[in-house]
């Protein structure tokens, strides 16, 4: 079966438009889902895109940890369904305990908007199989509060089960402190569960899925979670 | 398309962040209200020197003012201007122009229509905020200046984002007749001018305006300038669905009165009627001002350019560093520049390009303007800053279409800033005419003045064009070593900074410089193409050689005329010139083409190498390392600002 993105809006979620696009111009079929919405029938992949949702007020993502939608979402997750929480989506999913750690704001204290090169260190995730492991991506990011915080202990649980799925590096793919945007640590920039079916990542795939718009890298990510599904499918998985 | 530029000027000295932030949120809602989502924004500042402690507070103020409000709302940032100098430490400028697109069958207006539909009133509730906001804005500025903070609003941009939405939604389902926004004096201009357009009166109740404090005066909530406010009128039977959606968006709203057909605002506040006064004389009858204006006395002017002894190694990495100079991104990346996904070329191009989704079409808009310039003289200044956009916006291959523009002077009680902005506007009003562009709208702000001195006349001039095919869009970076570099249009040798003249601006050479790029890049003959504007050839050619933050630095030799002044030729500032770079084998049929139509044009050298080379004849003028001086130019305002 043709995999069905879902795209979840709060109130204030800004990538959602975009989010969309980008899919259905790579040839999939996406659906706006309100954040009221309390099933999620029909989805395949559900997208927590970028913005500010419900103003972000108290912290990022903390209010709409609560809103209805997310239990659906939870749900979805535990019987293996694929969620991509993208920027505010990945803040979102943090304050819901999807995944581990938290974001504090960028080292800079500035917002930052720009194209960062992030180095793949994980092929073997639904969101990741048709990159190789070593490779480049060149996807922009846009926030205030990207710098990934994680102890001691939960980082070495990370790099254990092989949870790091992206980091910032430079053009040459070295994992450096000055190729570090926002402060992260070990230079995260996305992180999948142990489950490997939810993944969180800072930069906005969707806005570097046509070369028009300066890069396509994002794609692979999109075709990677299509792939996945087609391949799911073809066990008779679903 | 939709587009419009504002000042935020007096509250964003007062309180930069707010009061910046409430300039994109202003001029946000006047694009929506038509009906038109807006999809980018563009910023002209203008601050006081940053080795001053307060002028930085200001830039760091407003810089995140904007980004706050823009990038919560969700709308690209995608380009501007910057630019200092003392007149501005107490009297920074913020003016923000924003474009949408709409349908053109679904465009809205804000007029109050047809005896017996509702009024409805929407958005976040009225408090004492902003009061009187609009009369600081338009009164000069002395050391009372800081206790008039209450007057600048605060700014909400998850608020206006929902009643964003929800007004979208209801303008493309058709359930309302007007819609507008309450900006200036709040109740009382949006209901008044939406009557008066409607050619019908309008009856409000107080009681039933959504309040934030309890015991607001009448005067208080007719003048309140509480922000995300919006006044729309609908039809009787609509008021369920109209009400419905913003609720589902989580908008306060209520009906709070109706249209009626007296010509007369009456306003009720507890079955008391407390205002009741005929429409004409608050829109159209009010008294006249005729200012007196006055030429001042003609400043002594200096034909040469004074001879300077420059080491221009020195000279070319202070200028690269300097603040008016140096790369912006310190700034624009606290912008979201690319949400929306459409932008193409965004900020540092000459012009920002958006592509329109669904087509191979694209939009280019760019804000330019030159206070010091203008000071030199208004009226050349006026058509030099209409003709630096018309430049601007041909570069990245759209044809010019028409222009907004944001008048700042100082204050205009006095006869010689008077005359400053007659000049000026007499300019703007020859060049658009002359290059057909008209102008569709604007905004004026006066009393820039603190302690009595006044800004420099500071016409802003925003102008859109359409590309027909964003494919074909050419960068400013050199490409390619090899590539032959030309300077097209005529160079006039003076610098005028230096030598406190105007150089005049040929509008006709302009406009054949514009044309001439236009075909060549539309017969894909271009590698690069770059404005020349502040700076003069050496700032665009330096400027050709850094490209983007991760572009490795292209190197190229400079070649200028033997017989010219070195500094005067490459430091003067003509307007309507462009360096454009062109593959070697293409060289002698683009110069053939170039002289078939007449086209001044001088071949300034090739890229080659990493390192910049400047000669003449056999002399060399400069030779520089071009990664220190990339460094120089990409660190430039964070030096500066920290």
């Amino acid at each position: 079966m043709a995999i069905k993105f879902g795209v979840v809006v709060f109130p204030g979620t800004n990538c959602d438009h975009d989010t969309k696009w980008a899919v259905e111009s790579l040839g999939y079929e996406a659906e706006l889902i309100w954040h009221t919405a309390e099933r999620l029938d029909g989805i395949d992949c559900v997208i927590l895109p970028g913005g500010f949702a419900h103003g972000d007020y108290l912290r990022t993502g903390a209010i709409a940890a609560f809103s209805p939608i997310m239990k659906a979402v939870m749900r979805h997750a535990d019987a293996g369904g694929l969620v991509l929480g993208i920027c505010n989506g990945f803040q979102i999913l943090l304050e819901c305990g999807m995944l581990p750690g938290a974001m504090i704001r960028n080292r800079d204290l500035r917002f930052i908007c720009r194209f960062t090169s992030v180095l793949v260190e994980q092929k073997q995730t639904p969101f990741s199989n048709l990159c190789e492991k070593g490779q480049i991506l060149s996807i922009p990011i846009s926030h205030f509060e990207g710098n990934y915080h994680i102890d001691e202990h939960g980082l070495g649980s990370l790099i254990e089960h092989e949870q790091i799925v992206l980091r910032y590096c430079d053009g040459d793919g070295n994992v450096t402190q000055d190729a570090n945007p926002n402060g992260a640590t070990s230079n995260i920039a996305g992180i999948c569960n142990m489950q490997r079916n939810v993944l969180g990542l800072m930069p906005h795939p969707e806005r570097a899925s046509e070369s028009i718009l300066g890069c396509a890298d994002g794609r692979q990510i999109f075709d990677s979670i299509a792939r996945f599904h087609k391949e799911r499918c073809g066990k008779g998985g679903e | 398309m939709v587009f419009k530029i504002e000042s935020h000027n007096h509250p964003s000295f007062i309180e930069p962040f707010q009061g910046a932030a409430t300039g994109s949120g202003g001029i946000l809602r006047d694009i929506f209200t038509m009906g038109a989502r807006p999809f980018a924004i563009l910023d002209s500042l203008h601050f006081g020197h940053l080795n001053d402690a307060r002028n930085r507070y200001t830039m760091r103020g407003v810089v995140s003012g904007i980004s706050f409000y823009g990038n919560c709302i969700g709308v690209p940032t995608v380009g501007g201007q910057t630019h200092f100098a003392d007149c501005y430490a107490k009297n920074p400028l913020v003016n923000v122009m924003c474009a949408g697109l709409a349908r053109r069958d679904k465009v809205f207006l804000g007029a109050a229509s047809d005896p017996g539909n509702l009024v409805i009133y929407a958005g976040s509730r009225t408090g004492r905020d902003g009061l009187h906001g609009a009369t600081m804005a338009s009164a000069a500025f002395d050391e009372s200046s800081e206790e008039r903070r209450p007057t600048v609003q605060v700014g909400d941009p998850f608020a206006e984002k929902l009643v964003m939405e929800a007004c979208l939604e209801l303008m493309d389902r058709r359930l309302i007749m007007g819609i507008q926004d309450m900006g200036a004096a709040g109740l009382t201009c949006s209901t008044s001018e939406m009557a008066a357009r409607g050619g019908s009166g309008i009856r409000i109740d107080l009681a039933r305006v959504p309040k934030r404090v309890a015991n607001l005066t009448p005067y208080e909530m007719m003048l309140s300038e509480s922000q995300e406010r919006m006044l729309l009128v609908t039809e009787a039977r609509r008021k369920s669905d109209v009400l419905e959606v913003f609720a589902r968006w989580g908008v306060k709203a209520a009906v709070v009165g109706v249209v009626t057909d007296t010509g007369r605002l009456v306003v009720d506040s507890d079955e008391q009627t407390v205002a009741d006064i005929p429409l004409g004389l608050l829109i159209d009858d009010y008294p006249r001002c005729e200012r007196p204006i006055a030429r001042p006395p003609t400043r002594q002017q200096d034909a040469s350019t004074p001879d300077l002894d420059l080491d221009l190694n020195e000279a070319l990495e202070a200028l690269v560093a300097s603040p008016d100079q140096c790369d912006k991104r310190w700034i624009f990346e606290q912008y979201d520049h690319l949400i929306g996904t459409n932008t193409v070329l965004g900020p540092g191009a000459d012009a920002a390009l958006m592509r329109i989704k669904g087509t191979r079409k694209g939009i280019a808009m760019t804000l330019d303007g030159n206070g010091a310039k203008t000071s030199l003289d208004p009226y050349q200044g006026g058509l030099s800053a209409v003709a630096e956009a018309f430049s601007n916006v041909s570069c990245v291959g759209a044809r010019p279409l028409a222009v907004t523009n944001c008048l700042n002077f100082g204050n205009p009680e006095d006869p010689a800033v008077m005359w400053q902005f007659a000049e000026a506007v007499r300019g703007i009003k020859d060049a658009c005419e002359f290059l057909n562009t008209p102008v569709t709208g604007g905004n004026v702000s006066f009393y820039n003045e603190t302690l009595g001195e006044n800004i420099y006349p500071t016409p802003v001039i925003g102008m859109v064009g359409l590309h027909d095919d964003v494919r074909k869009a050419v960068t400013s970076k050199f490409k390619r070593s090899g590539d032959v570099i030309l300077l097209i249009g005529k160079t006039i040798p003076l610098a005028e900074g230096l030598s406190g003249r105007a150089l005049p601006v040929d509008l006709g050479a302009v406009k054949r410089v514009s044309d001439t790029v236009l075909e060549l890049s539309g017969m894909g003959l271009l590698q690069s193409i770059h404005d020349c504007s502040d700076g003069g050839v050496a700032m665009a050619f330096l400027e050709c050689c850094f490209g983007r933050l991760a572009d490795v630095m292209a190197g190229a030799r400079l070649r200028i005329p033997e017989a010219a002044d070195p500094i005067a030729w490459l430091f003067g500032e003509s307007v309507g010139r462009m360096i454009v770079s062109i593959r070697s084998e293409d060289a002698s049929s683009v110069t053939q083409l170039l002289e078939r139509r007449e086209q001044e044009h001088h071949v300034l050298g090739e890229v080659r190498g990493d390192s910049l080379r400047i000669e003449q004849g056999s002399i060399s003028l400069a030779r520089v390392d071009g990664k220190h001086l990339k460094q120089l130019w990409t660190s430039g305002l964070e030096k500066s600002i920290t």
